[in-house]
This record gives C-alpha cells, structure tokens and sequence, in this order.
C-alpha cells in the first residue's frame, strides 16, 4: 500500500508528464545543442565537417574596441575643418582594414563616438549589427513593459465593473490577441504605409493637411516606434485579462470595509487594489519583459531590421544568420547570449519583487 | 453499422485499386508554385501527359508557396527526406550541389544544346538542373514618355549610356508628371535586390564576389568601381528619383496607373503591363560603362542526390522538355521560353510579338549571378548594403563590411570547395 505521499506524487508526476516530456524533447534538447554549437563552427547545409571553435563564436559577437584620433592638420598645423566646421578625422577604415598596426582592430566597425576635445574616441564593435540589436531590444523592452503592464491595468480596471454589456468591451480589448501576430503586422504595414496608409491619412485629416506625411517604417527615427506602439496594442488585451483574473480575487469585503471607512476611489485603489495585485503583478512583468525579449514576428514581416538596422533585433538576427545566412553556430551563440541575458533581467525581477519580512 | 460496412467496403476498394498500380514506381516531385492556378495547371498536364506516356514511373507533385520552398528543401534534406524530382532556383544549386543535396542530370547534352546559356545550370562542369523558360528584366516605358521627354529610343545595339540614362530620370522628374521617375521594386525585398540591382554593378565594372577565384570579394564589391556604382544607387534616392521603400501595390500598379515614367521589371509582369497601355517599350538596361547587363536564370529543374530513380527523374525532365510545355509556360505566366523553336510556337515570343524582345535581352544581355556555393550568403549580405545605402549609409563603409562578412562566410566554409 503505498503511501498518499508517494500516490499523490505519482498523480502529480503523470499530469506534469506529456508537458515536462515535450519541453524536454522541444526546448530543453534543442538549448542544449544550441550551447554545443556556439562553440563550433556548424553550418546548416555543408558537405564540411563540424569543428571545435572555442570561444571565437562569441569574441566575433562581443567584441569591442577604442580608437581615439586626433584631427587631421594641415601644414601650418591648423586643424583640417569640415563645411560645418566640425574637424575632419582620418578616415576609420585605414585603422581596421588591413592596418598590420592595428591588428586587434581589424574587422571592426564605428558603433558610435564621442568627442573630447578636440580629439574624438570611437567605440569600435566587431558585430555592429548585433550591438544595434541588442541596444534596439533593450530599448523595446524598456518601452513595452512598463507601458503595455500599466495599459493593460488601466483596461482591466476599465472592464471590471458591472456594466450592461461590458462584454463588448472585453471581446474589443481582447480581440488583437487572438489575431495572429503576423497577420497583424501585415495589416500595420499598410496604416504605416508612407504615401497613403490610414495613419498618415488620419493625421491629415485631423490637421487639415498640416501635417506631413511620414514614412512610418522606412524612417530610422520613427521605425522602431512604430513597431513599438503596434506592439503594445496587439498584446495588451492579454495582459488585461491576467490583471482582470487578479482583480476578480480580490475579496468583495475588503472594498465594502474600504467604502464604510470612507476611502476615496485613489485610496481604496492604493491601499486595496495595488496590494490585492502583487502577484499578479510580478507575473505581468515576468511575462511581458520574456515576451518583449523575443520580438521577431513584426519585425520579420515589417522591416526585415532596417532602415539603417534601426529595427535590428536579438531574435531577428538569430533567425537571420542561422537561418537566412546559414550559420547555425553563429545563430546557436546569439541564442545562447540571450538566454543568458534574460535569465539574468528575471533573477533581478524576482529579487526586487521579493516579500519583503 | 450500416456506414461502418460501407467504410469497409470503400476501404477494400481503394487498396485494390492501389496495387494495381504497383507495377510502375512512384517517383516524388516539389514544386515552388502553389497558388498560382495557371502554373499549377499546365505543371499537372505535363505531369499527367508523362504518366500516361510509359508505364515505368507514376510522378506526384506536391505544390509549396514559393516564399517556404527553399526552407522546405533545406529542411526536408536534414530530416533526410527529399523528393526525386526538385525544381531549384538558378544560383541556389550550387549551394544545394556542393551540399550534397543534388546530383548530375541524366540528361542528353545534344537535347538542351540550342537552350538559353541561362537555363543551364552548370556546377563544377557538370548539369545539375534545367530550366524551361528563362526571366528577364527590362527597362519598361511608354513611347508617348520618350517623345514627351524629347528622350532617344534605346536599341539593344545602341542602349543607353549611363548619363543618358540619368538624363532620362532627371527630365522624367522634372516633367512633375510622375511620383518618383523610376520604379526599381524596391518594394521586393530577397533575392530580387541581387537579380535586378547586382547588373548594375557588374555594369559599372564591380561584382558580388570575385569571379576568377571566388574566394573572395575584396576589390570587386569595394573597389573603385564597386564605389562609383554605390554613389549612383544613393543618388537615385537622395535626388528623388526613386523611393528606397515603396509600397507594394505600387511595386504591382504604379507603373501601369501613370505614376512611374519608367520601371525596372521582369518580363513575367510584362503581360499586364501590355494590357494596361498600347505604346509599351521594353528597354535594353543602360551602360555604365561595361556593357549594359541583365540577371539570367529562374527556376530550374533537377534531381535530388537521395533519389533511388535518378534515371526515372532524369527521363521526367527530359519529358518535359519539350517545345510545346516550354510555350504553354510561356503562354501562361509570360516567362521566356528557353529555345527559339518554342518561342516561334508562342503568342509573345514568335517573331515580332509583343514579347519577343525578352529572347533577344535574355540572350544578348543576361548574366548569371555568381555561380558559387556562397552565393546564398553574399546576396543576403549584398541586399542588406544596398538597402542600407538606399537609405543613407556611408557607401564605402557599407560596402567594406559587406566585402568583409561575404569574405569571412568564405573562409568559414574553406573557401567553398574553390
């Protein structure tokens, strides 16, 4: 007779079983080959036989340099001007193309610069491309998370009330969700559309023709925004319905006690609500950052990472050069970087959303 | 019980209809062109027209959408499952080739010696694929533009050089008649920036990789040349002539609604084109100073190296060889037949139709694209710098980093067997 440990154990195994078995054989097997990959030089399609490449994988990704130069002079040894005034700098490619002086540049391109004095330093970087991903990912999840959590929020505080057909409402909130995220996209890029998308016709409209037409996706400045904005609204409803789900399990009592002591609607939200959703509120986060991480789809079927990589992604670059460029190892070490790095992003969430005794 | 007998009974039926069949072997063929009706129409006559003529192979097709068919090929060549009969794309067999994912044809040299030198596809001195029809691009306007303009009519003996060329855009836009004076499809984004733009580049004297050796592209993508190419397709965009991104439908319908005086387009979209205007011209390319160049080779036919049958393959391509499915294709997608005896059987490609003067392009112009294993990643590399400089980027920068990741994907793979 076994013991209720050891059968409620077993029942607890059985219905983790198919789950842990496909995770297993679908992401935990393939993570592992791809952490063997990025220490080799594996192609997707080569008659050539795999080798071991140690780190190089990652130094060709990570690697990063400093030039500092000093204008060019002329022969009174004045400073060599540019029209604008600014001085004229040697130019980079005689540092980091077959400068047999400059070997650990060789390779390398300007990530950016910065200007001290009169001489300038140049932040070299072996893999710009990448750099412009990581930097532009960053930059999306710092943006959507914050944003799309607080959106969604504000929506489900919005669908959480006793309404005569909020129902409606829920189903218009939730709906970009159910749309797949590349139909999405492709629908987005004619409202972005330069010439006659709906947006720019919509702003025209609204300002009598004042405003001017912008190239949603093909300007560097205004690319990634544009995808960011999409974004937040294709996935907000999800989230809204997590904080809904938060929201609803939270006791009626505490708002009854709430109104009898006479809380103000700021208040009984701050001292009721907030609080009934910390953990809610840490999943949001958790989630929404791991998603916003692994942004491919709109980038894949919108940009393809351009203009001027102003749209370059993590992911978008591991497909791209695993898939698209055939390099698997190549692909399989970006993988691996960011894995790291969201592992990292989430131990810290979970330490600063940590009880606090 | 009764639909459970009735299942039974049709059960029965359909096995003993199937080995009747047992007597002639099954032989697997993909296809690129799911979704268009008339190409999937006149590949199943051909199919069912080799059927019925021996009794030794059955073919059976299967249809992908061209935009997942060469991930569909790489895929099912690593789970080691290929069909017999494959069709590929011109400058991808190489890589497919030196994969091992195909091998030589079975095919009579003398049968496909009047074919278009396009339609060949030759790796390592051997016949690895074939195709029925060749594409070509062509500089597309209307008379009534060229008169308007005051602009001369390029021939293919005498095209445009390049300062008549940009006399034309310069005019075209000065007209104010047009959106944008030309129309490049930059809307397309794949394999059309290394078909329709790398020619130009040829044309100015540079190229992707560097032909004699194909082991590096230093010199040929970065050279003098190669920068002079690179300041010419900036200042396409920086002075307004053409849009570095372009909506689609413009890309299908600009050109033919009045809102491009000229397009850089292929002779499949040539037909619309006729329909939408009666004084339609189709331009030899400009010379930059090298001659004026097209791209050669579209989609070929071949057989994959797992095949039991290369011999069953083998004869289904030579089947379909034939002068009159070379004219049907052409008479139903527009594409260039691949001899000239097929062409006298079409409606646009028999002498003095509407269409004939992509043979003469095809066969005067046409250049392949580099015949290379790495090619698959130097055009990857190759549009991304052409995207970048349409929208900005430093040219020899852009073009220097091309040179060194297409040179480093080359020492990855020891220079690609060269």
């Amino acid at each position: 007779m076994a013991s209720k440990f050891t059968r409620s154990n077993s029942t607890g195994w059985l219905m983790a079983g198919p789950a842990t078995a496909l995770m297993a054989l679908f992401i935990v097997l393939p993570f592992i080959f791809a952490i063997g990959f990025s220490f080799t030089n594996q192609r997707l399609i080569s008659p050539n036989p795999t080798q071991f490449v140690g780190f190089s994988n990652y130094s060709q990704l990570l690697g990063v340099g400093l030039l500092t130069l000093d204008p060019e002079r002329d022969d009174a040894g004045n400073v060599v001007r540019e029209a604008d005034g600014s001085p004229t700098y040697p130019a980079l490619r005689g540092f980091t193309r077959n400068n047999a002086d400059y070997p650990h540049l060789d390779g390398m391109r300007e990530w950016f610069s910065v200007s001290l004095g009169e001489s300038r330093t140049y932040i070299l970087a072996r893999d710009v491309v990448f750099m412009k991903a990581v930097v532009n990912t960053v930059i999306f999840v710092l943006v959507v998370a914050p944003l799309q959590g607080g959106l969604a929020l504000l929506l489900a505080l919005l669908i959480n009330q006793k309404l005569r057909g909020i129902n409606v409402f829920r189903a218009i909130y939730f709906m970009p969700v159910v749309v797949s995220i590349v139909v999405v996209s492709l629908l987005w890029r004619f409202i972005y559309d330069g010439q006659s998308g709906l947006l720019n016709n919509l702003l025209g409209a609204l300002t009598f023709g004042a405003f001017p037409r912008v190239d949603w996706l093909g300007n560097p400045n205004t690319a990634l925004g544009a995808i960011i904005a999409m974004s937040i609204w294709q996935a907000v409803g999800f989230h809204m319905v997590i904080w809904l789900s938060g929201l609803q399990t939270i006791s009626p009592s505490l708002y009854e006690a709430a109104a009898i002591e006479g809380a103000s609607k700021w208040q009984t939200f701050r001292y009721v609500t907030w609080p009934g959703l910390r953990n809610t509120a840490v999943l949001v986060l958790i989630v929404i950052t791991m998603q916003a991480f692994a942004l491919f789809a709109q980038i894949d079927v919108m940009t393809s990472g351009g203009p001027l990589d102003s749209t370059q992604t993590i992911v978008f670059q591991a497909v791209e050069r695993g898939y698209g460029k055939q390099d698997i190892s190549g692909g399989s070490t970006i993988s691996v970087i960011l894995f790291v790095f969201v592992l990292a992003i989430s131990l810290l969430q979970r330490w600063l959303t940590r009880e606090k005794k | 019980m009764k639909s459970l007998s009735l299942l039974a009974a049709s059960l029965a039926f359909a096995s003993a209809m199937s080995s009747a069949a047992f007597a002639q072997t099954t032989l697997t063929m993909w296809y690129h062109g799911a979704g268009n009706e008339v190409e999937s129409d006149i590949i199943n006559q051909i199919i069912s027209d080799f059927n019925a003529s021996q009794s030794d192979w059955v073919v059976e097709i299967e249809s992908f959408p061209q935009a997942a068919y060469n991930d569909s090929v790489v895929a099912g060549a690593l789970a080691g499952n290929l069909p017999d009969i494959l069709d590929v794309d011109g400058p991808v067999m190489p890589n497919w080739a030196w994969s091992g994912y195909m091998q030589p044809l079975q095919i009579d040299e003398a049968k496909i010696a009047n074919y278009l030198p396009g339609t060949k596809g030759v790796w390592n001195g051997e016949l690895y694929s074939i195709g029925l029809w060749d594409a070509a691009i062509s500089l597309v306007t209307r008379q009534s533009y060229l008169d308007e303009l005051g602009l001369r009519t390029p021939t293919l003996e005498q095209p445009w050089t390049g300062e008549e060329f940009m006399d034309a855009l310069a005019k075209a836009k000065a007209s104010g008649k047009f959106d944008y004076a030309l129309d490049l499809g930059t809307a397309w984004t794949g394999e059309w920036y290394p078909y329709a733009f790398s020619p130009f580049l040829q044309s100015f004297g540079g190229d992707i990789v560097d032909r004699s050796t194909y082991t590096t592209a230093e010199g040929v993508l970065n050279g003098e040349a190669a920068v002079e190419f690179g300041n010419w397709w900036q200042g396409l965009f920086t002075d307004g002539f053409a849009q570095a991104t372009q909506d689609p439908a413009d890309r299908d319908n600009g050109f033919n609604s009045g809102k491009y005086a000229f397009s850089w387009n292929g002779n499949w979209a040539a037909l619309g084109t006729l329909d939408a205007y009666d004084d339609v011209l189709f331009l030899p390319a400009p010379d930059f100073g090298n001659g004026p160049k097209i791209g050669a080779a579209s989609w070929q036919f071949g057989v994959s190296a797992t095949s039991e049958h290369p011999e069953g393959a083998s004869a289904f391509i030579e089947f379909a060889l034939q002068d009159k499915y070379l004219a049907d294709f052409s008479n139903g997608i527009g594409l260039i037949p691949a001899t000239a005896s097929a062409a006298a059987l079409t409606e646009n490609y028999k002498d003095g139709g509407p269409l004939a003067v992509f043979f003469d392009l095809s066969e005067a112009q046409a250049l392949v694209r580099p015949v290379t294993p790495g090619y698959v990643v130097a055009a990857k590399v190759f549009e991304k710098a052409l995207a970048d400089i349409a929208n900005g980027a430093d040219v020899q920068d852009t073009l220097d980093s091309a040179v060194d990741e297409i040179d480093a994907d080359i020492a990855k793979n020891d220079n690609y067997g060269f």
